[in-house]
C-alpha cells in the first residue's frame, strides 16, 4: 500500500451514476441479467445505450417469458468453463441465452421447462477427478430436489416433449456418462463412454470434421464439414461392443467423424487427436434432438479464431467473419424458431417436426 | 481397474517413463484407482456407490476389499497422500457418495481417501521401486509410498492428527546476544538478519510496561514474530529494493548513492510517465504499485488488471505443486484487485530451465531439470485449463545456472467493470467494525513460511512443508462465488491469501481501517493439530480475505451456501492501531500496526561495477551458413515449445485472436498473443514477454534494456501502437516488472561477489527507467525475487540476474493485428530497422561456446521513430506479415516466417556488413516484414531508408539468401521446419503420437 490511487481526472467520461445499475446486474437468483447481453464482462461489451431502471429484467420469470426469441439455458458452477462463449454462440445466432448454477436448477430455483435447448459446457466439472463428466453425471442421476425428482427426471421429460439438448466437450461426457447418448436402448444407460485419448495428453488443437450424412439431427442441417478446435484429455469414444458399435453405425448417431486433409475419415493422429472408435467426435441420440460433441464449435464463432484467418483473409478480403462454429447454433436457433410457427399454425402437426 | 482388454494409457507410461527417465524394466505396468471409504456404509451400499459413481461401466470392473491383480504381477507400489494434503479426487468422491445417498456428508471430515495403486510384471529391489515412486509417481513431501513384493501389499489412509494444540508459546527475546539472535532466526525460519532481529528485541524492551499494563507478556509471543517475520521478508516488504545502495563504478571512479532502487527507478519513473500521458490527455493509467495488480483504463466501463509474479522456491522443491500454486496464486491478485471480482481474461507464463539433458551428477536434494521442467509445464496445465483461463503465450528459457533454482513467472490478464453496485471498482474501502471473512478452502500445515522461506537461499534441509498444494476447482468455485457476490454490491473489498497467509491480507486490510481483531479459533481447519500461529501464517491455498459490512453478511452467507464456497466470519476490523489476534478469547498477538509495517530498519547496501572484460572470437572461416541455421533451428532456446504449448488450453473463452501457433500448419511462432475482450467490439490487448538473461553476462544495463525492447517490438509487429501519440488516443499500455536476482548482498565468505550482483541489479533498473522514459511506457506492478541460489555439498548454482518484462497494451480492433507468418507468393520481403555488428551473447556465438563482446545496444530515438511508422503502416494496411527478430536474428525469422504454410523465400543481403553479422546479429528493433507487390511503393516512401527490400516470397518452399550473386543459404523450408519440430524440448516432452493400439 505504498501510492494512493491515482483516480481517472476530468477527461473521464461520465460514469453511470449509483441509481442506474449500469450494463451489469445480478438478479437475486443469481442470473446475470443485461439490457443488451446476458453473459461475460458486459460492463463494456454492449454499446447499448443504458436502460432505466424500470426496463430491466428483474427476475427469472420475466426473463423466461419473453418468449418471441428462441430460449437457450446454459448451466455453469462447478467448475465448468466455457459457458460465456456458449451464450455468446446462441446471442450471436438470435436467440437469447441464460446462464444459471447447476444449483439453481438442482434447487428448482430456475426450471429447464422454461426454456427451448439445454446446454451442458465444457470445462472441468468437479476437477474430472473421477472421470470427466462423472460426478455432474451422478448428481443429475441421483440427487432429489424437494419434491423428490432428480434433474434427470426432468430433462427425461424436457426431451420427450420435443425439446432439445446440446452438451460440448466436458457437457458431452456429462450426456455420454449420464447414458443420454446414444441412449439406443432408451432406458438412459451408459452404452459407451470417453476415456483418455489414446496419446495419454491433453491437447489443443485444430481438427476437421465430416457431418455423418445419415445423421438426423437438426444441428447439424445442411452441413457438411467444419473446423474446429479440440481442447481434451478425455475424448477417446470407447463403444461397449460390436451390437452397440453396428446400431449406433447403422442410425448415423455418429454424427460427426475427425477427418485428414482430404475430408476422409480418419484414425491417424493428430487428424483424430485421441482414437476414437468410429473416429468419432460427436454423437446424436435416436431421435436427433439430443446432441453432443468433443470439439468446441463455440470457440469458433468469428473468422479470427481460425489459426489461418490472416492468411485466408488475405486470399479472400471479402471472406465471411463467421467462424464454421457458428452454423451449428444458428441451424438448432432456427429450427426450434420454425418448430414453434408450426405449432401455431398447425398445433397437431409437432410430432412430426421432431 | 480397467477391464481385461481395455488398454491402460497410464500403465503404460508409468513403464515406459521408468525405463526411459530410470532404464529400470518394471514389464508390464497395471494401474488402478483405490479408494478408501471411512463412512457407515452397509455392504450392499458401498458395493452400490462403487459400480454406480466410481466406475465406468464400459471400462472398469469394481472390487471390493481386495488389491485384484492379475497373475503375472510381482510387484505394488502404493500412492497415497500424506495428512492434510489436499485430496481432490476423494472429495470429488465424497461429492458423489452425498448425491447417491442424498444426504449431505458433514464436508468437515475428510471421508473418502483416494489412492493409487501400480502393479509391476517384474520383481524390482524395493530401493528400485521406492526410486520409480519418488521420481515418477509422486513427491516426498506430499505423498505415502508403500512398495514391495505383491504377495505383502501394505495400505495407507491418513489418520488424522490428535485434538487442536491451543498452544502460544513466548519467546524470550530480552538479553539475547547476538549470536544468540541469528540461531534463533535460522532455527524458527524467520529469515530475519541480525540488525531487524535487533530491532524486534529493541521494540519489545520499549514496550514492557505498556504491555504489563494491557496484560499481555513482556515477551513476545511466537504468533507475533512468526507475523512480525512474515510482515518484513523481503517477498513481502522489498526490503532490497527500498535499501540506500552505495554504488561505485570502479572504471570511471563515479561513485553515488541510490534511495531506494524502487522509489528512484520504478515508480518515480512511472510518476513521470503519467505526467506525459496526462499532459496529453491520456488519463488511464488507475492504479499502479498499490495493489495486488496493476489497472489500466479500456474505455468508460471497464478497467483491464494486471500482475505477473514468480514462484521460484516452490517449483524447485516440488515443480508441480509450485507451478499449480503460482498460477493459481497469480490469478487471484486481479481477482481480489479493488473490491475484487474481476474476470480473468488470459494467462502466460515465462520459465527458466536447467539444460533438460542434463546428465551430470545432481547435488543432494536437487530436481533433475528435466524433472522440473515437466513438472512445472504440468502444473501451469493444470493450473489454466482446469479454471477455464486460456494460457495465451509465454516462452521457456535454458541455461545451466537454472538447474537450481528454475524461474516460473506467472502472469493474469483481467477486466473489470469501473463501477461495481455503484462503487469504483479499483478502490478498497474498509471501516471499522467491517467483517473479516475468509472465503474458499481450508487451513493446513502446508504453505507454512512459504514468504520467508522464498526469501533465503535453498538448500537441502529446505523445509517440506513449505510446499503448497492447489485445487483449480476449490479456486473456480471461489472465483465464480467473487464475480456474484461484488456486482451484487456484498463484498467492500478483498484481498487473497498468497505468502504469508491470514496474517498478510489480514495485516494488509487493516491498514486501511486502523487495525483489527482475529479469533483464530474460527478458522476451519483440513485437520486438528495446528497451533494458533501456524493457522494464522499457513499458506493453505484458494482462500480469500473478504471486508464484508454487518449488515450484508446474512445475504453473503447465503450465496456462499448456493454456490457451496466456504465462507467464515473469522473476526473483523477496528481503527485502534494495533493487530489483535485471539484463539477462544485469548491473546495470541497484539501488535502495534505502525511498527509491524514501518519498524523494519532500513537495509545499505554496497555496488561495485567494472566492465567485464570480452572479446570476439575468431571464427573458422567458410561456414557453411545452411547448416549453422538448421543447428540455431534445433537449438534448446531456438526449437519449437509446440509439444507444451499444445498441451495448454490456449483458446478456452473463445477470444484468442493471435495464438502462439498460427498459420495452416499450426506451426508458424508468433510475436505477442492477442485476445479479444469479448464478443461485441473488436478491442483487443497484444500480451509480450520480454526476456534475455544471456546479455546480462556482458552488460546487465544493455540486457535489461534489450528485454523491455523485445517486449515492445513483438507489441508492434502483431499491430500494436505506442501509447500517447496522439492527445487523448487511449491506448493503454501496462508492464509489469519481475526482477529475479541471485543473492546480492555482499558478505566476504558467503556471497563475495555481491557488490558487483548488485551493480548488476542497479543497471538493470537504471535501463528501466530510461526505457519507460523513451517509450513513454509506465510500469503499473512488478515484484522481485532476491535469492535465486541453490546451495547443497558445499555448491551453490546461483541464476543469472533476469528480468522479465511483461507487456500488454490495447489494441483498437483485432481484426488489423498481424501475424508473423508469409501470407502469399510474390509479396515483398523487408528488413526493417538497421543491423550492427552485435554478436555478443548471440545463439549464433552459443552454437560456437562463444560469448562474444558486443551486446546489442537499444538505440531507443531510433526504435521509437520506427515503431511510430510501423503503426501509421498498419493503418494504412501495408504490411501483411511481422516478425520481430530476436534469438537467431534475421536468419532464424526468415525461416519462422516460412513455417505457417508452404512458402519459401528468395533473399538477397545488402553489401556491407559480413554475411554471418547480416544473418545472425540479434540487433534489437528490427523486423522481417512483407509487402503486397502493389503497396510496395507506398510502403518504401513510408519507411525510407528504415526499410530494406531483402526479396520476395516464393511459392516453393525454397529458403535462398544470396549475397553479391553468390548463394550463402538454400535449405528446403520443410527440412527447416523439421529441424526445428523435432528439437530437443518437443523430444523430451514428446509429441501425443498414440501408444499402441489396443
Amino acid at each position: 500500500m505504498e501510492q494512493t490511487p491515482q483516480l481517472p481526472d476530468q477527461h473521464t467520461p461520465p460514469r453511470p451514476q449509483h441509481d442506474d445499475p449500469g450494463h451489469e446486474i445480478v438478479n437475486r437468483e443469481g442470473q446475470i441479467v443485461l439490457p443488451g447481453y446476458k453473459s461475460v464482462d458486459p460492463g463494456h461489451e454492449s454499446a447499448e445505450p443504458l436502460k432505466s431502471k424500470e426496463e430491466q429484467p428483474t427476475d427469472n420469470q420475466q426473463l423466461a417469458t419473453d418468449n418471441s426469441k428462441v430460449q437457450a439455458l446454459i448451466l455453469t458452477g462447478f467448475g465448468i468453463n466455457c459457458e460465456e462463449e456458449f451464450a455468446a454462440a446462441y446471442k450471436l445466432a438470435g436467440a437469447e441465452a441464460t446462464i444459471v448454477h447447476l444449483n439453481q436448477v438442482l434447487h428448482g430455483h430456475v426450471s429447464i421447462h422454461d426454456y427451448d435447448i439445454l446446454n451442458f459446457p465444457g470445462g472441468f466439472s468437479f476437477g474430472d477427478d473421477l472421470g470427466s463428466g462423472v460426478v455432474l453425471a451422478n448428481k443429475l442421476r441421483y440427487r432429489r430436489n424437494a419434491e423428490g425428482r432428480t434433474l434427470l427426471d426432468d430433462i427425461k421429460q424436457f426431451i420427450a416433449s420435443g425439446k432439445h439438448v446440446m452438451g460440448i466437450c466436458n457437457g458431452f461426457q456429462v450426456l455420454v456418462k449420464l447414458g443420454l447418448l446414444p441412449d439406443l436402448s432408451g432406458t438412459v444407460t451408459p452404452e459407451v463412454t470417453l476415456t483418455h485419448n489414446a496419446s495419454g495428453r491433453y491437447e489443443d488443437r485444430w481438427v476437421k470434421l465430416k457431418v455423418n450424412p445419415k445423421a438426423n439431427s437438426p444441428f447439424l442441417k445442411g452441413l457438411d464439414t467444419l473446423e474446429v478446435p479440440v481442447r481434451h484429455g478425455e475424448g477417446r469414444l470407447i463403444i461397449k461392443d460390436a451390437a452397440t458399435l453396428a446400431a449406433i453405425e447403422a442410425g448415423g448417431l455418429n454424427c460427426l467423424a475427425y477427418t485428414d486433409f482430404d475430408g476422409s475419415p480418419t484414425e491417424v493422429y493428430p487428424f483424430n487427436p485421441n482414437g476414437a472408435d468410429l473416429n468419432c467426435a460427436g454423437l446424436t441420440d435416436t431421435t436427433g434432438r439430443v446432441f453432443g460433441l468433443m470439439p468446441h464449435p463455440e470457440a469458433f464463432l468469428s473468422l479470427y479464431n481460425h489459426p489461418d484467418w490472416a492468411r485466408r483473409k488475405r486470399q479472400n478480403p471479402n471472406l465471411s467473419e463467421e467462424g464454421d462454429g457458428l452454423k451449428l447454433f444458428r441451424n438448432i436457433v432456427e429450427h426450434v424458431q420454425s418448430q414453434r410457427s408450426a405449432t401455431v399454425a398447425q398445433p397437431t402437426a409437432h410430432q412430426f417436426l421432431s | 481397474m480397467l477391464k481385461p482388454g481395455q488398454h491402460d494409457g497410464e500403465g503404460q507410461r508409468v513403464a515406459d517413463a521408468a525405463q526411459r527417465h530410470l532404464g529400470l524394466t518394471t514389464g508390464r505396468v497395471q494401474s488402478t484407482a483405490l479408494y478408501t471409504v471411512r463412512y457407515p456404509l452397509s455392504g450392499e451400499q458401498l458395493r452400490d456407490f462403487a459400480t454406480h459413481c466410481l466406475q465406468d461401466p464400459v471400462l472398469h470392473d469394481v472390487a471390493l476389499d481386495e488389491f485384484r491383480h492379475g497373475s503375472e504381477y510381482k510387484s505394488y507400489i502404493l500412492v497415497a497422500k500424506l495428512p492434510g494434503v489436499t485430496d481432490d479426487e476423494g472429495i470429488s468422491a465424497q461429492n458423489a457418495l452425498g448425491d447417491f445417498l442424498n444426504q449431505p456428508l458433514d464436508t468437515h471430515t475428510q471421508h473418502i481417501f483416494s489412492k493409487r495403486l501400480y502393479f509391476l510384471e517384474h520383481e524390482l529391489p524395493e530401493s528400485s521401486l521406492r526410486r520409480l515412486a519418488e521420481d515418477l509417481l509422486g513427491n516426498k513431501m506430499i505423498n505415502r509410498f508403500e512398495v514391495g513384493p505383491i504377495a505383502q501389499i501394505r495400505d495407507y489412509t491418513p489418520r488424522p492428527g490428535g485434538g487442536a494444540e491451543a498452544v502460544t508459546d513466548l519467546v524470550p527475546l530480552v538479553g539475547l546476544s547476538d549470536e544468540e539472535l541469528l540461531k534463533l532466526s535460522k532455527d524458527n525460519l524467520y529469515a530475519l538478519n541480525l540488525e531487524e532481529m535487533r530491532a524486534v528485541r529493541d521494540h519489545y524492551t520499549s514496550i514492557r510496561e505498556e504491555r504489563q499494563a494491557a496484560g499481555l507478556p513482556q515477551d513476545p509471543t511466537d504468533c507475533e514474530l512468526e507475523i512480525i517475520a512474515q510482515t518484513w521478508s523481503e517477498h513481502c516488504k522489498h526490503k532490497e529494493f527500498s535499501a540506500v545502495i552505495k554504488y561505485k563504478d570502479v572504471d570511471t571512479g563515479e561513485k553515488f548513492e541510490i534511495d531506494s532502487l524502487f522509489k528512484t527507478y520504478i515508480k518515480n519513473a512511472t510518476a513521470e510517465v503519467n505526467r506525459q500521458l496526462r499532459a496529453n490527455g491520456n488519463d488511464w493509467l488507475i492504479k499502479v504499485f498499490s495493489d495486488n495488480a496493476g489497472a489500466v483504463r479500456i474505455n468508460p466501463e471497464s478497467l483491464f488488471v494486471w500482475k505477473v509474479e514468480t514462484h521460484n522456491s516452490p517449483s524447485a522443491i516440488d515443480p508441480y505443486g509450485g507451478a499449480i500454486t503460482g498460477i493459481l496464486g497469480n490469478n487471484r491478485d486481479p481477482l481480489a484487485t479493488g473490491i475484487g471480482g474481476a474476470r480473468l481474461l488470459f494467462n502466460t507464463n515465462v520459465l527458466c530451465f536447467g539444460n533438460p539433458e542434463f546428465d551430470g551428477t545432481l547435488l543432494s536434494n536437487q530436481l533433475h531439470p528435466r524433472r522440473i521442467f515437466e513438472g512445472v509445464r504440468k502444473g501451469i496445465e493444470d493450473g489454466g485449463n482446469k479454471s477455464g483461463v486460456p494460457t495465451v503465450n509465454g516462452a521457456i528459457v535454458f541455461d545451466d545456472r537454472y538447474a537450481g533454482k528454475p524461474l516460473v513467472y506467472c502472469g493474469t490478464g483481467a477486466v473489470m467493470p469501473m463501477q461495481l453496485a455503484g462503487l469504483d471498482s479499483w478502490e478498497k474501502k474498509i471501516d471499522a467494525q467491517d467483517r473479516i471473512i475468509m472465503a474458499g478452502g481450508r487451513v493446513g500445515k502446508d504453505g507454512i513460511h512459504g514468504a520467508t522461506f522464498s526469501s533465503i537461499e535453498l538448500d537441502e534441509t529446505s523445509p517440506a512443508t513449505a510446499v503448497q498444494i492447489g485445487s483449480p476447482i476449490t479456486q473456480k468455485l471461489a472465483m465464480d462465488f467473487l464475480i456474484l457476490a461484488t456486482r451484487r454490491g456484498l463484498i467492500k473489498c478483498s484481498t487473497d491469501n498468497g505468502a504469508g497467509g491470514l496474517s498478510s491480507s489480514i495485516g494488509e486490510l487493516a491498514t486501511i481501517s486502523g487495525g483489527a481483531v482475529v479469533e483464530l479459533e474460527k478458522v476451519p481447519l483440513k485437520y486438528p493439530g495446528l497451533r494458533p500461529w501456524e493457522i494464522f501464517v499457513s499458506e493453505s491455498q484458494e482462500r480469500f480475505s473478504l471486508a464484508v459490512e454487518p449488515a450484508k453478511l446474512e445475504e453473503l452467507l447465503a450465496l456462499g451456501r448456493e454456490m457451496e464456497v466456504e465462507l467464515t466470519d473469522i473476526g473483523y476490523f477496528t481503527a485502534d492501531g494495533s493487530l489483535d489476534v485471539r484463539f477462544d478469547g485469548e491473546s495470541v498477538a497484539r501488535i502495534n500496526m505502525e511498527f509491524l509495517h514501518n519498524g523494519v530498519p532500513r537495509k545499505v547496501l554496497e555496488a561495485e561495477w567494472s566492465k567485464p572484460t570480452a572479446e570476439e572470437p575468431n571464427l573458422a572461416a567458410g561456414l557453411d551458413y545452411t547448416d549453422v541455421l538448421s543447428r540455431l533451428l534445433g537449438s534448446l532456446n531456438i526449437c519449437s515449445r509446440e509439444s507444451v504449448i499444445r498441451q495448454y488450453d490456449h483458446e478456452v473463452k473463445g477470444r484468442t485472436i493471435i495464438k502462439p501457433l498460427m498459420g495452416a500448419t499450426g506451426q508458424a511462432p508468433q510475436d505477442a498473443a492477442v485476445v479479444r475482450f469479448n464478443f461485441e467490439s473488436w478491442e483487443g490487448v497484444a500480451v509480450s514477454n520480454g526476456i534475455l538473461p544471456r546479455f546480462g553476462d556482458l552488460d546487465a544495463y544493455d540486457m535489461s534494456a534489450g528485454a523491455f525492447d523485445e517486449a515492445v517490438r513483438q507489441i508492434v509487429a502483431v499491430g500494436g501502437k505506442l501509447p500517447n501519440l496522439s492527445y487523448g488516443d487511449g491506448n493503454f499500455w501496462s508492464v509489469n516488472d519481475n526482477f529475479c536476482v541471485p543473492d546480492s548482498v555482499y558478505d566476504a565468505v558467503g556471497n563475495p561477489d555481491g557488490k558487483h550482483k548488485l551493480a548488476k541489479l542497479v543497471r538493470m533498473c537504471q535501463a528501466l527507467r530510461d526505457a519507460t522514459a523513451a517509450y513513454c511506457i509506465p510500469l503499473t506492478s512488478g515484484k522481485d525475487s532476491m535469492k535465486n541460489d541453490f546451495k547443497a555439498d558445499g555448491v551453490k548454482i546461483s541464476v543469472p540476474p533476469t528480468v522479465l518484462y511483461s507487456m500488454t497494451a490495447k489494441v483498437e480492433d483485432v481484426r488489423r493485428t498481424i501475424t508473423s507468418d508469409f501470407k502469399q507468393a510474390d509479396d515483398v520481403v523487408y528488413l526493417l530497422g538497421e543491423t550492427y555488428d552485435e554478436l555478443g551473447g548471440s545463439e549464433f556465438y552459443q552454437l560456437f561456446g562463444e560469448l562474444g563482446a558486443n551486446v546489442p545496444k537499444v538505440r531507443f530515438e531510433e526504435a521509437k521513430a520506427l515503431y511510430i511508422l510501423m503503426g501509421e503502416a498498419n493503418d494504412q494496411g501495408l504490411i501483411q506479415s511481422c516478425h520481430d527478430l530476436s534469438d537467431g536474428g534475421l536468419a532464424v525469422a526468415l525461416a519462422e516466417a516460412t513455417f505457417g504454410y508452404g512458402f519459401g523465400a528468395e533473399v538477397e543481403l545488402p553489401k556491407g556488413l559480413p554475411v554471418h553479422v547480416q544473418l545472425f546479429s540479434e540487433s534489437h528493433s528490427r523486423f522481417v516484414a512483407t509487402v503486397a507487390p502493389e503497396d510496395v511503393v507506398a510502403f518504401e516512401q513510408h519507411f525510407g531508408g528504415r526499410a530494406t527490400r531483402l526479396g520476395r516470397v516464393t511459392p516453393d518452399s525454397q529458403l535462398t539468401v544470396r549475397q553479391a550473386g553468390k548463394t550463402i543459404i538454400a535449405a528446403s523450408t520443410a527440412a527447416l521446419r523439421h529441424e526445428w519440430t523435432n528439437g530437443p524440448v518437443n523430444r523430451i516432452i514428446g509429441f501425443g503420437h498414440p501408444e499402441t493400439a489396443h
